[in-house]
């Protein structure tokens, strides 16, 4: 079922929680609302959830979902599954019961019968892998064990659209790349709608068709994960989306200086500050004409696919993030202390907000 | 190392003066209402237990208690919801109002009842009219009594319901359930101790109390007096052993109340070991 959002907008007292907001979410699509804390994406979720009513003036804001229009319907009776943070299952129910709580409590005549509701919670309890878990209190169960009972209760009322406020913010690192890829699997399989608020920015881009960035109660982009990395639509979201490098100088005849730091570039005289990622920076023993930044090894990371290595220069206002292929870290020799020349493989800068890439010269 | 405060000398200390002053101040009074009561013999103790002053007082007692203690659950659990679940304007002031029965003394509550509701007061007079007497009647007692007893079950289940939050109240509405559902299956388990906690609090205190029902009761033998009027009347009365035996039916009423609570404590926290 797609969602419509027109024209949201929520105050809480005097302060603003989110803008106007416009947004289509398509049936059966899987979409993240990404943002810092505080951008809002909690209350947007929770208003199509009709946990939070929009304000109604001064133009009252319109909610559908497919072609019902729900802006003013109770949340009991919206068709929708809610899946917590803290999973918030009911703690003196066992699983069993917290999985079927949706099914006991519809009115008598649409419930189904006491057999049906046994068959149907054991089929969600056997999707979810937690069908030996039965009789357990949720206190007796894992984090990740107990978001997916939070799942299988929400899905057992077959919602027309699945909404989740951070579902794996509670979770370490491994369980939470595992429930991922398992939420994927599970929205390919069933097909319904599901929104899911995050404020991280790996698992928004790994898990979503399609990221909302949202910061202070607006909408910053709408994208695929793929155009939203490679075209950021400005400066908020480029930073927001990973690790950024800063170099701030001014620039005369194409040449911008900073410090005794130079890098010749295709711009017009003036102060810029270029944004560069980690993978964009190469790191060198000596420097060429027109690309002279020096700088000073000051930590690295070995863990992982690329060692991150942290560099340091008198020039610079914040520390740079370099990646380098573990091949690169060995022939460089790379230790504490140690000077090297970092090499811009490209740059990015958003003046103005109109973004622009660029290959050094 | 030794921690602050270890040293076996302040130790002892501290545990003597514990004991000692448990043992001066708790339990002799305890021990001796039994030992008074008794002093005649157990017969005599049985004829003024059974004597139709203090059986038509315990009933009276019993049933203000009786009747106090639905009021006190069904105004406590509705206080608490609204103080826990909404926001409004007031809310801090209401939260504040609930401990006015803690902090004003009860004969003053008794007093301004009777200034109300008495046959000379403003709602007494107009009530008067139609031939309904509050005050030196029972039903003065049970309102005195609701107003001394009203905060115990709403301050017990406040800082519960506040720790708890509304997040599973928010998952069953999300799931379908009705106000009333979410009320009976979600919301009364999760704080069903701290209710038990409450009414048995509550109990306690309407059946001892004395302060405010001595203003407008009126302790008319047989009529209006309750158990703490009785006994206070037959200690004026120099009845030394009458009155000590109905001391030892209140104190009995409150090592009963206690013993209660004690055993559901520590079934809640067996059953919190468990989880």
């Amino acid at each position: 079922m797609s969602i419509e959002l027109h024209h949201i907008a929520k105050h809480f007292g005097a302060t603003q929680a989110l803008e106007p907001i416009d947004l289509n979410i398509h049936d059966g699509e899987l979409v993240g609302l990404l943002g810092p804390s505080g951008s809002g994406k909690t209350t947007l979720l929770r208003i199509i959830a009709g946990l939070e009513s929009a304000d109604r003036s001064p133009t009252p804001g319109k909610i559908l979902f497919g072609e019902r229009d729900v802006t003013h319907v109770h949340v009991r009776d919206r068709r929708i599954g809610f899946v917590f943070q803290h999973y918030a299952l009911f703690r003196h129910m066992s699983v069993f019961d917290n999985v079927a709580f949706g099914l006991t409590v519809m009115p008598r005549k649409d419930r189904p019968s006491k057999g049906e509701i046994r068959a149907r919670v054991f089929r969600l309890l056997e999707m979810v892998k937690l069908e030996h878990f039965a009789n357990r209190l949720p206190a007796q169960l894992s984090g990740g064990q107990q978001q997916r009972v939070s799942l299988a209760r929400a899905l057992a009322v077959q919602p027309d659209v699945l909404l989740l406020d951070e579902p794996f913010g509670a979770l370490d690192a491994k369980v939470r790349q595992d429930l991922r890829r398992w939420l994927r699997r599970l929205h390919e399989e069933l097909g319904f709608t599901s929104v899911f608020v995050t404020h991280d920015q790996e698992e928004a881009l790994e898990l979503s068709d399609r990221v909302v960035v949202m910061s202070n109660g607006r909408i910053e982009q709408v994208d695929t994960p793929e155009a939203l990395y490679r075209a950021p639509k400005n400066r908020f979201v480029f930073e927001f989306l990973g690790d950024v490098n800063h170099l701030e100088g001014r620039v005369k005849n194409g040449v911008l200086t900073c410090g005794d730091a130079q890098l010749k570039v295709d711009l017009p005289d003036g102060d810029e500050e270029l944004l560069l990622r980690p993978h964009e920076v190469r790191l060198a023993e000596t420097f060429e004409p027109g690309v002279h930044l020096p700088m000073t090894i000051t930590a690295f990371s070995l863990v992982g696919a690329e060692v991150r290595v942290e560099l340091e220069a008198d020039w610079l206002g914040a520390p740079w993030l370099a990646t380098v292929r573990h091949s690169d870290f060995e022939r460089l020799k790379i230790h504490r202390g140690q000077r090297l020349y970092a090499h811009p493989r490209r740059w990015h800068r958003f003046k103005d907000e109109v973004v622009k890439a660029s290959q050094p010269h | 190392m030794r921690r602050v405060g270890d040293a076996p000398a302040v130790r002892g200390l501290l545990i003597l003066a514990a004991v000692l002053l448990s043992a001066l101040f708790l339990l002799l009074p305890l021990v001796a209402i039994f030992a008074q009561a008794l002093s005649s013999g157990v017969m005599v103790f049985w004829e003024n237990v059974s004597n139709v002053y203090t059986l038509h007082a315990i009933g009276l007692t019993l049933l203000i208690a009786l009747m106090t203690i639905p009021v006190c659950l069904v105004f406590g659990v509705a206080l608490a919801w609204l103080v826990t679940r909404f926001r409004f304007p007031g809310r801090r002031i209401l939260q504040t109002l609930i401990d006015i029965p803690f902090a004003v003394s009860p004969v003053v509550a008794g007093l301004v009842y009777l200034l109300l509701y008495g046959r000379n007061g403003w709602i007494g007079n107009f009530l008067d009219g139609y031939d309904i007497q509050l005050m030196f009647a029972w039903p003065g007692i049970l309102m005195v009594t609701i107003f001394v007893t009203c905060p115990f079950v709403a301050r017990e289940l406040i800082p519960l319901m506040q720790a708890q939050g509304t997040r599973e109240e928010e998952a069953a509405v999300t799931l379908g359930a009705s106000g009333w559902t979410v009320f009976r299956r979600v919301t009364l388990p999760n704080i069903k101790w701290a209710l038990l906690y409450g009414v048995i609090l509550t109990n306690a205190r309407a059946v001892g109390e004395f302060g405010a029902v001595s203003v407008v009761s009126g302790a008319i033998r047989g009529q209006t007096n309750t158990l703490p009027l009785h006994l206070e009347q037959l200690y004026q009365d120099y009845n030394a052993v009458g009155a000590f035996s109905s001391a030892a039916l209140l104190a009995l009423i409150a090592l009963l109340t206690l013993a209660t609570k004690a055993a559901l404590q520590r079934r809640a926290t067996r059953r919190e070991a468990i989880l």
